[in-house]
């Protein structure tokens, strides 16, 4: 018998028995997603969010605390960023359309990285665009930073002149009615995945 | 001889059947990283303590969740975010795909957490472990 035959019977039968265990592939389950079901980042426990008091870009003062009872959506930004700012709004809009009349128990506020460039008008010009309920806020640089140091957000200015860049954190905060701070989206999730979210917090 | 080569052969071929064939599973599908106790204070006596990689791989459906905890006593800037003392953070990933954080605890700035596939197929799973081996080495 050559080596080749006496080898074969025992390699056949390693590779049917593997083959068997191979077809046991475990599917996606629902284990990987977080215990509430939310798709967004969570933090365990949910801190108190930080307020702010910085200028609205309707007129007024812009604080946190204002929208107690709502859910924040919350998100920096600057509008001269050339593809994550518009993305992540536009994501944001859609989201608030599909939620329908619960839109209403939603707010979007949009805080600026680029305070130098975005005075209160153009903000609101910029955001009425996406959704006329989106509320920007600014404010000297170094209350912009003081509010992005108590988020952690990171903002970066990058380039000379007027036309400089700010590369900055691109997720949007997600926090409870009651100010929790409750979970992070990354930038890239599609505004089905905001709705899923937003309606598990409102409820 | 003959024999010694017939031997290695199978057993070469076997390892690689194997790599093929058996299902790619972990104990949990989260990949966690921990901000021990006492790390603020060892970065401040100066040295050097790197907890979170610049790069994260994932595997849909089998390893994709993201997990970072700040056990230390200090609020820690981890990953994407700011994590206060006792806090943890749970980011879960349903589409493969590389995704860029801003990060200042490295030196680029940014994290990247790639998140691939489901290795499915004998061809994918061979793939996965021969990247998973290289990756290790590097």
């Amino acid at each position: 018998m050559s080596y080749a035959t006496r080898f074969a019977a025992p390699l056949t039968c390693l590779l049917l028995s593997l083959t068997a265990h191979a077809a046991d592939v475990p599917g996606r389950s629902a284990e990987g997603r977080n215990p509430e079901g939310l798709k967004a980042g969570v933090f365990d426990p949910a801190r108190e969010a930080p307020d702010f008091s910085v200028r609205g870009s309707d007129g007024s003062a812009l604080t946190l605390s204002r929208y107690r009872g709502k859910v924040v959506l919350l998100g920096f930004g600057y509008t001269h960023c050339p593809n994550v700012c518009p993305v992540t709004l536009a994501v944001l809009a859609q989201a608030r359309r599909q939620l329908g009349p619960l839109g209403s128990q939603v707010q979007v506020i949009y805080l600026t990285v680029d305070p130098e460039r975005d005075q209160a008008e153009r903000l609101k010009q910029y955001l009425a665009a996406f959704d006329p309920t989106f509320v920007g806020g600014t404010g000297s640089a170094a209350q912009m930073a003081a509010v992005r140091l108590s988020y952690g957000v990171t903002a970066e200015k990058h380039g000379t002149g007027s036309d400089y860049a700010v590369a900055h954190s691109s997720f949007v905060y997600l926090i409870t009615r009651d100010g929790k701070l409750r979970a992070l989206m990354p930038f890239g999730h599609k505004a089905d995945d905001y709705v899923h979210d937003i309606a598990m917090l409102l409820n | 001889m003959a024999m010694a080569m017939a031997v290695v052969t199978v057993a070469a071929l076997a390892a690689l059947a194997w790599a093929a064939f058996t299902p790619v599973t972990f104990a949990s599908r989260e990949e966690t990283f921990e901000i021990p106790k006492g790390t603020w204070a060892r970065r401040m006596a100066g040295n050097k303590v790197e907890i979170l990689p610049s790069r994260v791989f994932l595997t849909l459906g089998i390893r994709d969740v993201l997990l970072l905890k700040n056990m230390d006593d200090v609020p820690q800037i981890f990953g994407p975010t700011l994590m206060m003392p006792g806090q943890s953070f749970r980011l879960p990933f349903e589409v493969a795909s590389s995704y860029q954080f801003a990060c200042t605890a490295h030196a680029s700035g940014q994290m990247t957490v790639v998140v691939v596939e489901q290795p499915d197929t004998p061809w994918r799973r061979l793939a996965w472990r021969t990247r998973k081996i290289l990756r290790t080495v590097a």
